[in-house]
């Protein structure tokens, strides 16, 4: 939290901030929720992304789920700004507990000065804690006082959320509009109730117990009508803006929500997706799908992805196109199922049994998730082979805010080509790109292709010739290859040469970015670099690289035998650059921009 | 008056025009036979060439699609029914085939055989059931029977095989008969029927691999020796004789038929008319699109966008 501006006292007398203290303009606030997973905590983060998505601010969030269904502790961390938002916040400026043990295990998150504000029905708090504010709130009883009868407890985040509105000064009219939104839909009593623990929260005037209230000030740079979303959802709606009409997969935290809003949205679209009894028979009716002409895809997370790579192989071998996604978790088995980790990178080029060549793409952000989709879309019609996209459990749930995606230069719409093949039809020309003739095709020379998994020519007959096979390895690897020459040229940020080039790919962007500016601001010679393409990876990364002294690839995996973490591991295979180095870790949480500034120095020292 | 021209007629399909590579099946094997009663049940239905997929995974009999001339894919062990469905769930103008062995169809693949009845994918499923593992050379196989000496069970199979037509019943395939392949006139009746009924149908053919299970299904040959007995259906007749005929959409008769001791009867042991995947979700589709209107790709994301707003 910063602080800019102390007083200026309204006079308006419906703002419950008017009189007994002071207020405060701030540009940033990391605020963190905790409680338990049956409180609602996340739609309160839901509803003040959302606000900040109309109001101009920027936004990230960051949340924790239990893997039990029902009761466990959980957090919801906001954080708000009206400037660039990179990171869900290293420490907390306020938090809110819900109960003791939320209160016992996150008070060590809010900063030094920060606030606390507790539930005093449920917590009693180390008042000999002299490093943060307490503020007490009878946050149950009120809301039982508010509500009655048999909603009890049922509605305290509504009323934390009134509380919050107050207290940052937020606008009142845009919440009330989206709880409405939200709410209406499931019935007047609720939203009446709703609307009452709100309106409870709002009048308590927890900045008078306090002293003091903050303006959270909107905005200016950027628009007022952001999308906020999270990114699994924008992963969904890229690979239909994408062309993707048909596709198959199995649930698992965290790529569960990617099928469960495909499911949906597909049929909207004449498309339709299958829920299999496993991920065995999902890629494959995936790869039906593909086969049958379709622009198709499947997903999972970790274990999920295992299951898939002998029908992957597949995929590369009778050349057809299909996306897959990889929302990753902690690994290995079933590991860390609601954390995250970027360990499956090798597994996305090499999993599978022969040489699969394959196109691996990771998002940057919630925002990327979108783009990347459409680009996973557009590389695998062109290249007629599966295509990864490696999202993470971070980017899968949580929310940003950013501007519409320009839908008129982005959409694809699908085609099934079923015009009569010519006579001297040939799917894999020795050069050129793959042609397919899906069933329900004329084939005007008379003879009807069968698409092989065996080794073949490029009539497709089965072939298992030494020549014939390097001919067609040869085939399947340059055309992987040959993509990387239309790709988008790297963007560094910072300098173009320097010191220090922090890399990453995936979701560490953020922090990365934000590390970056922090070394910059304290003199260091900093830029930084996420890959989106990690294979085959971009030509113009030797040239970046040799205007370095340092390149240091920080990834959420483990440093391995060798003690270089996977994409690093894949960087130096490539470049054999000495000064490539790595710093890794695999303990389930996005990096600090701390540690990152830490970790680096030690390396380098 | 302008003279006009005949329209073009329809290409005639005939076994000529279906035939591909020559079949590289050991000579003598059963699954000539049913390849033969393929073409010949495809040429009397006269379906159009180019709509005929025939998909299949891993096995000696899973080579079946080289020696059709049609579209055709030739998967991995044990999944061209997901394939199969995903082939027929996105091209309802398709006829898809999909055709494998007993250890493709009933064992690495048969939790997805469960799964394709269950959910009454319309395609057809040609099981060539032998006993054994052909291709990679006799291993015991899930229809092995107990004493059954192969390599991995040299003293004799010991695990307890499974009953195909209790499978497919009990699984909800909605059509689900039972042939041999020295039969062919019942063969092709059986795939003529099979090709017809909407929905999941399997046929099971006991199709002998002369090299590694020689005489497996005698008892069902009249030519060396055995009984080929025919299920007899219910006319719906009124007659005395009818009572005791077959009742195909009865279940609980199916499983007492797949009860039978060896080598039991032969067609159709079970048939009903359950609404098709495909279908439903076509139904799902439809309901959707007749409540939105005619909305483009952009609009219809446009307006999901700003719900998110
Ligand atoms: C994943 C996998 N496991 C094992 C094999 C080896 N394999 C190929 S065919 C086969 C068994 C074939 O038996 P069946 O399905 O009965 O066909 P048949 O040859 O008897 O017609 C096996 C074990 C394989 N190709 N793939
Ligand atoms: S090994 Fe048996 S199943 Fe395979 S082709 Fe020869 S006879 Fe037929
Ligand atoms: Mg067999």
């Amino acid at each position: 939290m910063s602080a800019t501006a102390t007083s200026a006292p309204k006079s308006d007398a419906d703002d419950p901030t008017d009189s007994n203290h002071s207020s405060g303009d701030i540009t940033d606030a990391v605020i963190r929720f905790a409680g338990n997973s049956q409180d609602g905590i996340q739609t309160i983060g839901g509803f003040l992304a959302k606000l900040a998505g109309r109001s101009a601010r920027e936004v990230m969030t960051y949340m924790t789920i239990p893997s039990t269904i029902s009761g466990g502790a959980s957090i919801f961390q906001v954080h708000l700004a009206s400037g660039e938002v990179l990171s869900s916040g290293d420490e907390a400026d306020f938090l809110f507990a819900f109960y003791q043990h939320s209160y016992d295990a996150h008070l060590s998150s809010l900063r030094d000065g920060g606030i606390c504000i507790y539930d005093s029905d449920h917590v009693t708090p180390d008042t000999n804690d002299k490093r943060v504010r307490h503020v007490g709130v009878p946050i149950t009883s009120i809301t039982v006082e508010a509500l009655g009868g048999t909603a009890r407890d049922r509605g305290k985040n509504i009323l934390v959320l009134g509380l919050v509105t107050a207290l940052f000064q937020l606008d009142r009219t845009k919440l009330v509009t989206l709880i409405e939104g939200q709410f209406k839909r499931k019935g007047d009593d609720i939203l009446r109730n709703a609307m009452v623990a709100f309106d409870a929260g709002y009048a308590y005037q927890v900045g008078d117990l306090l002293g003091e209230s903050f303006n959270l000030k909107t905005g200016e740079s950027s628009g007022a009508d952001h999308v906020t979303t999270d990114g699994n959802t924008a992963l969904a709606l890229g690979l239909i803006a994408g062309g993707v009409r048909f596709g198959a997969a199995y649930p698992i935290t965290p790529w569960t929500t990617v099928m469960e809003h495909l499911r949906s949205e597909l049929p909207k679209h004449g498309g339709l997706f299958v829920q299999t009894e496993d991920e065995l028979a999902a890629v494959t009716m995936a790869l039906g799908m593909a086969y049958a002409g379709h622009l198709s895809m499947t997903g999972s997370s970790g274990p999920g992805i295992s299951l898939k790579m002998e029908a992957l192989g597949y995929g590369t071998m009778a050349e057809l196109p299909l996306v897959v996604v990889n929302v990753q978790r902690g690994g290995p088995s079933t590991g860390l199922p609601t954390s995250v980790e970027q360990s499956d990178l090798l597994q996305a080029l090499y999993g599978s049994h022969g040489d699969t060549p394959r196109v691996v793409l990771a998002p940057i952000n919630v925002e990327d998730c979108f783009h990347t989709a459409v680009e996973a879309c557009r590389l695998a019609k062109k290249c007629s082979a599966p295509v990864f996209i490696l999202s993470d459990q971070a980017l899968a749930t949580r929310i940003e805010a950013f501007p519409e995606p320009d839908f008129e230069s982005l959409v694809v719409e699908p085609e099934l080509a079923l015009e009569t093949r010519p006579e001297d039809f040939v799917p894999y020309p020795l050069e050129g790109e793959t042609r397919h003739a899906p069933p329900g095709t004329k084939m005007a020379g008379g003879k009807y292709p069968v698409v092989t998994g065996l080794e073949h020519d490029a009539w497709g007959h089965p072939n298992g010739s030494p020549e014939m096979h390097q001919l067609m390895m040869d085939r399947r690897r340059d055309k992987i290859s040959k993509l990387a020459e239309d790709y988008p040229a790297c963007e560094v940020f910072g300098d173009d040469s320097g010191d220090v080039l922090l890399l990453g790919w995936g979701s560490t962007w953020g922090p990365i970015r934000e590390a970056t500016i922090r070394a910059r601001d304290k003199g260091l010679s900093y830029s930084c670099l996420s890959v989106r393409y990690l294979n085959p990876l971009p030509n113009d990364l030797a040239d970046i690289f040799d205007k370095f002294k340092h390149v240091v690839v920080i990834e959420m995996n483990d440093k391995g035998m060798y003690g270089f973490g996977q994409f690093a591991t894949l960087l130096r295979a490539r470049y054999a650059n000495p000064k490539i180095v790595s710093v890794t870790k695999t303990d389930g949480l996005t990096f600090k921009i701390k540690e990152i500034l830490q970790r680096v120095e030690d390396i380098l020292s | 008056m302008a003279s006009a021209t005949p329209a073009a007629e329809p290409e005639k399909l005939t076994k000529k025009a279906l035939t591909a590579d020559h079949p590289t099946w050991c000579p003598g094997c059963g699954d000539f036979a049913v390849l033969a009663s393929f073409y010949k049940t495809l040429e009397k239905l006269q379906i159009p060439q180019e709509k005929i997929v025939t998909i299949a995974g891993i096995g000696c009999s899973s080579r079946f699609p080289y020696f059709v001339n049609s579209h055709g894919l030739h998967f991995i062990h044990g999944r061209a029914l997901p394939l199969a469905s995903g082939v027929s769930l996105s091209r309802p103008d398709l006829h898809v085939f999909a055709f494998g062995g007993d250890g493709d169809g009933y064992s690495i693949g048969g939790n997805h055989l469960d799964h394709a009845a269950r959910k009454n994918i319309n395609l057809t499923y040609v099981i060539m059931d032998n006993f054994v593992y052909g291709l990679t050379k006799k291993q015991t196989s899930p229809t092995s029977p107990l004493g059954f000496k192969t390599k991995t069970d040299p003293t004799g199979a010991i695990d307890q095989p499974i009953n195909p037509m209790k499978k497919l019943v009990y699984g909800g395939a909605t059509f689900v008969a039972r042939t041999h392949a020295t039969q062919v006139k019942h063969m092709m009746a059986m795939f003529e029927r099979a090709i017809k009924h909407e929905g999941f149908s399997v046929i099971e053919v006991q199709s002998e691999c002369v090299i590694f299970y020689p005489g497996a299904f005698d008892e069902g040959n009249p030519r060396k020796g055995g009984e080929f007995t025919i299920i007899e259906e219910k006319k719906w007749d009124g007659t005395p004789e009818d009572e005791t005929r077959h009742d195909v959409s009865d279940n609980s008769a199916a499983f007492a038929l797949a009860n039978e001791e060896w080598p039991g009867r032969f067609g159709v042991y079970y048939e009903t008319d359950r609404p098709t995947k495909n279908k439903l979700e076509q139904r799902w589709i439809d309901e959707t699109k007749s409540k939105i209107g005619d909305a483009s790709t952009t609009d219809l994301l446009k307006k999901r966008f700003d719900a998110m707003k």
